[in-house]
């Protein structure tokens, strides 16, 4: 699986609890459609730091980098070719 | 504090006093010393006491001079001496010393009307023979819970719906929209009950029957001055006033024929509940938890209390396992879903109390409602302040001040908390503003529900929260609307019911509650709400009416909601293994409340010890309490209200060890 795959798997399992992939499309707002919220984004950010071993910084919790499959997906790609 | 229940009108003798009697045996729990029936050929009232004001003559039902009106009653008349004075010079003559003596006397003097010369928490059954007339009657705030039900061409009612069931043929079923409206509000609206077709006789609510029509009001209502009508005086005097008012309400609270101790968890409301009991001169004999999680624990603020005053203490200790443990019990005597474990606690504390020789404590519940005290009247005021300038940078920034005992808010990135709590920021007029954001966290449980259960869901919990509105919110303050929404939905629905009197009484405790005292209510609803919040400091007109009484650790220190283990009380060590059975799969599917794939997915994320955040904690909670509920009451109804030795011994021989039977010996419930 690609990086948006297994985001969006985790995001599938632990925030809709479902398996069903049309649950949610790549770049659907976490925000807008409540599937995130504030105490949500830690449990994506220790996903992102246990899977793709890498460290988010404070500054770089926005929803720019966080807020859906697609823009996790970026973020992830940048955080991993530096 | 005691138990209540009966019907009207009589079918047959024989059998309904031995209907009657099955009623009133289900609610041994809250009134252990005594119990007393009375059938005649129109009504039965049956009554469980607990002894509390005059022990020896306060047998009930009891009747008035030529015993035409009689009455049961679960409460306490706070100034039944006061009352009983002005009736004897009004002509009545008295039998006993007992408050409930007071209501019959007080019922033919007044009438209807008589409530309102009550100061006190109750729930009153009446029967007026002369006129045919039956009256219920619910205290203001709702302390004491009153249910009722039509079934049969007659009207049942009783304290707790367990002692409705036994008039019961078939089980009873959730009611869907009580369960849409408690993963909203924490609890039913208005009359609704959890079961299908029992009504909750709402807080200051009246019901007559009488010629076979059952016609029902409210005798009170919580009321807020309009701005321009506020009380006038110098914050020292309102303050002062504030202060003479909850000593007076301490004062009639501290009536009683047995010893009373107190709460005392080191926050602001025990504390200064004690302090006044202190300057009573009343026994301090206090009583405190304390949590393995560090950051639930208040023990330092307790200890310093303690010292300052004095007291005899004793302290209770919860491990997260007690919390696992004690769950289903909690849930057999709250009668509804909840969404936090916070009941159970409470619920260990009153055993504590019983333990100790105890049975009447005074609280300090209530204080953050009426004086302004919740984090969510912060958030409404601070949201509210953003609201007129949504495109402000700035102002979004001070939510980070709102929870700085939250790890979480302090580490996350702004965005996020500003998308929270942003949710309905176009709304601020609305008077469940302030709730909005409470609102979004608690339907995450929602997310769970069965897909059939949400077609069947024919009102949205909005629709429930409009109707018991009163005419003419909109004219009072903002802060104002949010105390009356949060009085309506939480205070009386879920803190007073499923976190007080139920885990109260489930050990035979009567809570009293000075903060609830009506008049100091109708006090505090007309003080300008800035005197309540000011700025963001919560009860500032407490603080500063008893700063010179405390010391100044507790008057200054930052507001800590209390909090139990919630995911953690299941998962820490041994699973018990009734959460195993209760999230099987076969099991949801037969109940039918849930989702059975996903819920499967929640028990394995909070498993793993991954569940995060209230959104997960509550919607497992919720389920969990959820499913016991159907299993204590719907799956174990025979059991429970209708079985016999006889067929309890057949159905066993005949099933085997069956889920049921597993269920029999894992959740035994009765102790």
């Amino acid at each position: 699986m690609n990086v948006e795959e297994r985001v969006k798997s985790f995001i599938l399992e632990n925030f809709l609890f479902t398996d069903d992939p049309t649950a949610l499309g790549e770049e659907d707002s976490f925000l807008d459609k409540g599937i995130i919220d504030s105490t949500g984004v830690m449990e994506v950010i220790l996903f992102l730091e246990e899977e793709f071993d890498i460290k988010v910084m404070d500054d770089e919790i926005v929803p720019e980098n966080l807020d859906s499959v697609r823009n996790i997906g970026k973020f992830v790609a940048s955080k991993t070719a530096a | 504090m005691c138990g209540l229940a009966g019907f009207c009108p009589i079918n047959n003798p024989q059998e309904d006093a031995e209907l009657l009697r099955r009623m009133v045996a289900r609610l041994a729990h809250r009134g252990p010393d005594e119990a007393g029936h009375h059938v005649d050929a129109q009504v039965a009232l049956g009554h469980a006491r607990l002894s509390i004001i005059d022990v020896a003559g306060g047998r009930q039902p009891i009747a008035n001079e030529d015993g035409c009106i009689r009455v049961v009653f679960n409460g306490e008349i706070f100034n039944y001496v006061e009352l009983r004075e002005a009736l004897r010079a009004a002509g009545h003559r008295f039998a006993t010393d007992s408050d409930t003596e007071v209501i019959v006397h007080a019922y033919e003097q007044w009438g209807d009307d008589f409530p309102r010369r009550l100061n006190g928490q109750f729930a009153i059954a009446l029967w007026d023979a002369p006129r045919r007339r039956l009256l219920l009657v619910r205290d203001r705030p709702g302390i004491h819970p009153l249910f009722w039900t039509w079934r049969d061409g007659r009207l049942l009612f009783a304290s707790e719906v367990k002692a409705l069931l036994p008039a019961f043929d078939t089980a009873p079923a959730l009611d869907l929209t009580a369960l849409d409206q408690i993963f909203t509000f924490w609890a039913p609206l208005g009359e609704r009950s959890v079961f299908e077709g029992v009504q909750a006789l709402p807080p200051g609510g009246m019901l007559v029957f009488e010629h076979g029509r059952i016609t029902q009001r409210r005798w009170w209502e919580w009321t807020f001055a309009e701005p321009g009508e506020y009380l006038q005086g110098s914050e020292a005097d309102l303050a002062a006033e504030l202060r003479q008012r909850l000593t007076e309400a301490t004062r009639l609270r501290l009536r009683a024929d047995v010893p009373v101790g107190a709460y005392l968890s080191g926050g602001l409301d025990s504390s200064v509940l004690t302090a006044l009991m202190h300057d009573l001169d009343a026994d301090l004999r206090t009583f405190s938890i304390g949590f393995e999680e560090k950051a639930l624990d208040e023990g330092d603020y307790q200890r310093l209390m303690i010292e300052h005053l004095g007291a005899r203490h004793s302290f209770l200790h919860i491990d997260n396992a007690d919390v696992g443990e004690a769950f289903p019990r909690a849930i057999w005597h709250g009668e509804q879903p909840i969404l936090r474990t916070a009941p159970v606690p409470m619920m260990l504390l009153s055993g504590l109390v019983r333990d100790n020789g105890y049975k009447v404590v005074l609280t300090g519940e209530g204080s953050d409602e009426v004086l302004g005290g919740y984090d969510l009247f912060k958030e409404g005021k601070l949201r509210r302040f953003w609201a007129r300038q949504p495109d402000s940078g700035w102002r979004p920034r001070l939510l980070q001040r709102l929870y700085p005992y939250l790890d979480l808010t302090q580490r996350q990135g702004q965005a996020y908390l500003q998308a929270f709590f942003g949710q309905g920021l176009d709304q601020a007029d609305a008077p469940w503003f302030a709730h909005i954001p409470r609102m979004a966290t608690t339907a995450h449980a929602k997310h769970f529900l069965a897909e059939d259960v949400r077609r069947r869901l024919r009102e949205t919990a909005l629709d429930g929260l409009q109707a018991i509105l009163p005419a003419g919110i909109e004219r009072w303050d903002p802060f104002n609307r949010t105390q009356y929404v949060e009085a309506r939905t939480l205070m009386s629905g879920y803190l007073l019911s499923s976190q007080g009197d139920r885990m109260l009484m489930a050990n035979s405790v009567e809570g009293r509650f000075p903060f609830l005292d009506h008049e100091v209510i109708e006090f505090a609803g007309r003080l300008d709400p800035r005197l309540k919040m000011k700025v963001l400091n919560e009860k500032y007109l407490l603080k500063q009416a008893l700063r010179d009484a405390l010391p100044a650790p507790i008057v200054d220190r930052f507001k800590q909601p209390y909090r139990a283990p919630d995911i953690p009380a299941f998962f820490g060590g041994r699973t018990p293994d009734y959460v195993e059975a209760m999230f099987d799969e076969g099991t949801l599917r037969d109940y039918g409340y849930f989702d059975p794939a996903r819920a499967r997915r929640l028990l394995e994320k909070a498993r793993r010890g991954r569940a995060s955040g209230y959104k997960d904690n509550m919607a497992f909670i919720g389920i969990l309490s959820t499913q016991l509920w159907h299993h204590h009451f719907v799956e174990r109804f025979r059991d429970h209200f209708h079985a016999t030795p006889e067929t309890r011994r057949k159905e066993k021989d005949e099933r085997g060890r069956t889920r049921q039977e597993f269920h029999t010996r894992e959740l035994s419930v009765h102790g």
